[in-house]
């Protein structure tokens, strides 16, 4: 096999996402070539980065001010042309980010093929070259083994990242470099106008090890703040927040966690005043340690908590980061 | 001189028929798939797409010329469009999947969606979807239909903002950490975050109404496409149990807990 891996890169950083697509791409058991896209300014450094990533063979990489923010209009004919009859790959791969899921199935569609999504556990066969996949479904109440089998000329899938550890680097390795010319669209029929990313001097939430989350029972998003921030501060954690709390606008979309939100597995997750509906379970539940508080002692939540207090939050969690400091 | 035509906007919904959302899953013991026979409604994501383009006609009131939508599933599916029917589409249509046959995949149904656009007379200028179904979580069905057709595509779309005369949508998306703004010409393909909208309930006239309106019956042979799975789905299992109900009393406890798996506070 020969896996294709697409290495998102944000202010000159890899994603840790696409680290752990990369580690999923290595299980496959054969050649490993990562892809930089980006505009020129974005690509070169990021190359650099990425060659020195363990377990990667090659580094291709294409740059074009067309390439600057992603879109996949504009990045879906480089990979048609990378991918086409005579390529060389038999799997491309990506995190399951919002950038890698716009991407990746427009080009599996425009070369006949699926893709399976969100992938947590693989086997390929080398034999058979088939490859197995498990992956949640309903919201992770099951979890489908599917196979793509060798008809299939090439597998596209997408990884879940805290299935698998993100790859390292090794200043000693340094993988070959390529350089692909880009694929420019005239008249490109989507343009960028914005971004505005939340700035946070915590941890990310997707591959932060202690996370303190909150739910509707926080109020307003003054009180959400007040309330989470000294205990994440406390802890070092990053800060996630119920499908409820984000849409009565306590918390900021990217903080959501759940089926629908970021599917994050910590050391540590603190639900604080979060019921614990399914579709947030599905974000949070193979956490390692999870600790819940609520006041309402039948809330959901406390079936997959390791350690549940049932009290009002706005004594115990000023308590607790009060005993912590300490 | 004739004033030059305006451009009416044709709409395009698909629509999913889901298990619902409250329902608890139960994973069959032969480990085929998990148990159908509870209740089932539209994939809530499409309901926001259904929702949102209604609502895009309380807006642009006459420049909307259709909002149609269509469902590709069983018999049963039918009860799904006359759902979105009831929330303000005009008419549907049902590519019918045999009861016995697997669930489509997303390129199977990107396909069938490209048929059906295909053999619209006015064309479609607009498609609004949901940004997956909560049955196979896979979120690849818009992307695919728009690589499909070559068209400009949105995804996880929180709002959406469509200039019928400069033929252009204003989307702005849920992008990891944070938003994102996109320019897109029509014709294009949106797939629906949470925060686009809140779905309305259908009122008992309404759902009266929907009866009558028109659904149009087709075959995946009508549209000449195959829905077979690519994909060999080998089993379906239950997720690792979690043993959880651990309580303690008080926040010392807590902290005691805390310490014993090993969480110390950060030095600040």
């Amino acid at each position: 096999p020969h896996a294709l891996v697409f290495l998102e890169h944000r202010e000159g950083v890899i994603d840790s996402g696409s680290l752990s697509a990369l580690t999923a791409a290595q299980q496959l058991g054969g050649q490993v070539t990562g892809i930089v896209i980006g505009a020129p300014d974005q690509v070169k450094g990021v190359v650099e980065k990425a060659k020195t990533l363990k377990g990667l063979n090659t580094v291709i990489h294409s740059a074009s001010e067309q390439y600057a923010h992603s879109l996949p209009e504009a990045v879906s004919p480089l990979f048609e042309k990378l991918l086409g009859e005579s390529s060389p790959y038999t799997h491309v791969v990506s995190a399951h980010s919002s950038s890698a899921k716009s991407i990746l199935p427009r080009v599996a569609a425009r070369l006949d093929l699926p893709a399976v999504s969100d992938i947590t556990s693989l086997e390929h066969d080398a034999s058979s070259n088939a490859t197995t996949f498990t992956r949640p479904i309903y919201a992770g109440n099951a979890i489908a083994t599917v196979k793509a089998p060798s008809s299939l000329r090439l597998k596209f899938f997408t990884v879940r990242s805290t299935a698998f550890k993100a790859a390292a680097a090794d200043e000693s390795v340094q993988a070959e470099e390529q350089t692909v010319d880009p694929v420019e669209v005239p008249n490109l029929p989507t343009q960028h106008v914005r971004t505005d990313l939340t700035k946070s001097d915590r941890p990310e939430l997707g591959s932060a090890s202690r996370v303190v989350s909150g739910g509707r029972a926080l109020k307003n998003a003054e009180t959400f703040n007040s309330t989470l921030e000294p205990l994440a501060d406390v802890l070092g954690a990053a800060i996630g927040a119920s499908r409820a709390a984000v849409d009565a606008g306590y918390a900021d979309n990217s903080l959501q966690v759940g089926q629908t939100g970021k599917v994050v597995a910590p050391e540590l997750y603190i639900a604080i005043g979060i019921s614990g509906a399914i579709q947030h379970l599905a974000g949070m539940k193979d956490s390692k340690l999870i600790v819940a508080i609520n006041k309402d002692p039948e809330a959901p939540i406390f079936q997959v908590a390791d350690i549940g207090l049932v009290a009002d939050l706005y004594q115990a969690v000023p308590e607790l980061v009060e005993k912590l400091k300490q | 001189m004739r004033p030059s035509a305006v451009r009416l906007l044709n709409i395009l919904v698909p629509v999913k028929r889901t298990v619902d959302y409250a329902v608890k899953i139960r994973v069959n013991p032969d480990q085929k798939g998990v148990d159908l026979n509870v209740k089932h409604s539209m994939n809530p994501f499409d309901e926001i797409a259904v929702e949102e383009a209604v609502r895009l006609r309380e807006r642009l009131k006459d420049e909307v010329k259709s909002i149609k939508v269509v469902t590709i599933g069983p018999t049963k599916a039918a009860e799904t469009l006359r759902t979105a029917l009831a929330m303000g589409a005009d008419s549907g249509i049902h590519v019918e999947v045999p009861d016995s046959a697997p669930p489509p995949e997303p390129l199977g149904i990107a396909k069938a969606l490209r048929a059906v656009i295909q053999r619209e007379k006015e064309g479609v200028d607009l498609v609004i979807l949901g940004k997956q179904a909560i049955d196979d979580d896979a979120s690849q069905t818009g992307q695919m239909l728009a690589g499909l057709l070559d068209w400009a595509q949105a995804t996880f779309a929180s709002k959406v903002d469509v200039d019928p005369k400069a033929k252009t949508a204003n989307v702005t998306r849920e992008i990891d950490g944070g938003l994102e703004e996109l320019k897109c010409q029509l014709p294009l393909v949106v797939t629906t975050d949470l925060r686009l909208n809140e779905p309305r309930y259908a009122s008992l006239p309404n759902i009266m109404k929907a009866k009558k309106k028109p659904i149009e019956k087709l075959t995946p042979a009508d549209l000449k496409i195959d829905l077979t799975p690519l994909l060999e789905t080998v089993k379906v299992t239950e997720p690792p149990k979690r043993k959880g109900g651990g309580k303690v009393e008080s926040v010392d406890e807590l902290i005691a807990k805390l310490k014993e798996a090993g969480i110390t506070p950060v030095k600040s």
